[in-house]
């Protein structure tokens, strides 16, 4: 244990994900070395990123106004919407500089163990959204896991008697990877969703 | 296949060892205490990632240190192999073959593949429906190491449904069942139904199989001159729901789904799942009565040995020799049935016995000897 606010220094960077005890302390004894106005720097951001950063009203995605930079673009395609579940997933697709429509973010996904049922979701918001029938098609973004399955079925039921187009993204084997070496899981998706190759 | 070599670092209360083995039978002999088990639940571990003796892995490693190691070199096929797993308790496991890193330890399920005797195994016959449903699932992983993804997801499935449930079964009385809650329930259903089917059929399938095998293994083991043991040894999967006669899986879950809807209201009151491979019962039966309740101690002992000797032959007919492990069994069975069990065995790849003293082992699996006293390992040169 180090004196007061030292140990407290470490205890709350402990909290944080991905963080444990010795890399708190490292970080914390790293804090106490640096420079004064390097330090003063990363509170003023971490207080402003608390006060200024809200989330679209729009999509839910993370923004500094009403609504985020994607929301805002009028060249993005408003008829293809792609769900997610958290604003570090479109982080992962904007990457891919492949898709052109827009977002919306569920904040996470379907789990009774941890109390979120469709009502903590912003599922209430996508169903508003889609009523004036710009979008036409839905793509079912959510994490390939057992939640996000859950939560991709359930959204499905929702979204299909609308008559929009829902689809889910694809999954199976990662590009540039060896096949033997693919998990029979994922093996196994790759044979179900297999297409036909065009001539 | 057989192990040539097993090396421990802080796995129980070895801080360091390393055993020479053979093909055949290899016996392990000290008093209580000494560490035998310990050898042979390593190679155990390193078939099946997980322990006859404890649920998790935090005692697997030595007192004191945060992580345990397990190597063994494995001839399969008449190659040699180093399997490596390192166990981290509360972090996961680590896995090499031939030092390269596997992705994920699963992947490592398969590679080895050991059946193993020990006194637990008395629970099969007499523990409840929950050991036996973990005899026949173990096997499962063993025969197609792709089960044990199945059997994860399932047990997940089953939490979250369960999860839901309660929760509105807590909230039905205060604010009524919440409006989402159908519409959920059904989606949890569908996963439950797939995921379920999935291990129900193929759990069907290892039953009709292994049937045949358990009758016979039980003949040769309580062959006696005693007419009341001339009944058939049978098994019977009886699931918790009426089950079409069939072994197809899409069957199998349209039976399920079907089931989950029509027990609905009475799942909502008890806030749990009631239908599932998780309520079904692996009937053990002698002649038209039940092992359970009916059958003698020793006779209990002879289905319990005749279970694990099916699983040998079932695994043994489909594939590589299993590993045959022998913890501590003979000062539990009477001579008769310590004779035959050992003559069943002794022709196997490789046996590896372990025993508090060395009269109890039968001549039959003498074999070489290995004296383990207080944690040190050494052959005997006799």
């Amino acid at each position: 244990m180090y004196e007061g606010i030292v140990q407290d220094l470490i205890d709350e960077l402990g909290r944080l994900p991905g963080v444990g005890p010795k890399s708190a302390q490292r970080i914390a004894f790293h804090l106490l070395s640096a420079d004064p106005v390097d330090v003063r720097r990363l509170a003023q951001v971490l207080v402003e990123v608390k006060e200024r950063v809200r989330f679209c009203s729009v999509c839910g995605n993370v923004a500094e106004e009403e609504t985020c930079r994607i929301c805002r673009d009028p060249r993005r395609d408003p008829s293809v919407l792609c769900v997610v579940e958290e604003s570090k997933d479109v982080v992962a697709i904007e990457r891919t500089r492949e898709f052109r429509g827009r977002y919306h973010v569920l904040g996470g996904a379907i789990s009774p163990i941890e109390g979120i049922g469709p009502d903590e979701l912003r599922i209430r918001e996508l169903m508003t959204r889609l009523a004036d029938g710009a979008v036409t098609e839905v793509i079912l973004a959510t994490d390939p896991n057992l939640e996000g399955e859950a939560t991709a079925t359930y959204l499905t039921r929702l979204l299909k008697p609308m008559g929009l187009r829902v689809t889910r993204l694809a999954s199976g084997l990662p590009v540039g990877g060896d096949l033997e070496y693919a998990d029979e899981v994922t093996l196994g998706r790759a044979f179900e969703g297999r297409r036909a190759v065009d001539d | 296949m057989h192990v040539v070599r097993l090396s421990l670092h802080d796995f129980r209360s070895y801080a360091e060892a390393e055993v020479a083995l053979e093909p055949g039978v290899t016996s392990f002999v000290g008093r209580n205490g000494q560490g035998k088990t310990n050898l042979v639940e390593a190679v155990d571990y390193i078939a099946r990632l997980s322990s006859h003796r404890v649920s998790s892995d935090a005692p697997l490693v030595r007192h004191g240190a945060d992580q345990a190691v397990v190597r063994a070199a494995v001839v399969r096929d008449g190659r040699e192999a180093l399997l490596e797993i390192e166990i981290n308790p509360g972090r996961s496991n680590r896995a090499r073959i031939n030092r390269a890193p596997l992705p994920r330890a699963r992947e490592m399920l398969g590679l080895v593949r050991t059946v193993l005797f020990s006194p637990e195994d008395l629970t099969l016959v007499k523990g409840d429906p929950s050991d036996r449903r973990r005899f026949l699932d173990d096997l499962l992983v063993l025969r197609a190491p792709r089960y044990a993804g199945v059997r994860a997801d399932y047990d997940r499935v089953l939490r979250q449904r369960n999860a839901l449930l309660k929760n509105a079964r807590d909230r039905g009385g205060r604010r009524g069942p919440d409006e989402h809650f159908d519409s959920t329930l059904e989606v949890w259903n569908q996963q439950l139904a797939t995921l379920g089917a999935e291990l129900l059929t193929a759990r069907l399938v290892l039953v009709d199989d292994l049937g045949p095998l358990v009758g016979r293994a039980y003949e040769a083991v309580a062959q006696t001159k005693n007419w009341a043991s001339r009944d058939d040894a049978n098994l019977e999967y009886r699931a918790s729901f009426e089950l079409p006669e069939t072994r197809d899986r899409v069957v199998v879950r349209d039976a399920l789904l079907a089931e989950l809807e029509r027990r609905k209201a009475d799942e909502v009151q008890r806030g749990v799942s009631l239908v599932g491979p998780h309520r079904d019962e692996l009937y053990l039966g002698l002649g038209p009565l039940p092992v359970k309740g009916y059958a003698s101690h020793g006779e209990s002992w002879s289905f319990a040995l005749a279970l694990r000797l099916a699983s040998y032959d079932l695994l043994r007919s489909e594939g590589d020799d299993p590993i045959l492990i022998l913890d501590d069994v003979f000062a539990e069975l009477d001579t008769e049935r310590r004779e035959r069990l050992a003559e069943l065995v002794a022709g196997a790849e490789q046996v590896l016995v372990t025993a508090a003293v060395a009269a109890d082992v039968p001549a039959a699996l003498r074999g070489r000897r290995v004296d383990v006293v207080d944690g040190k390992v050494a052959a005997r040169a006799d």
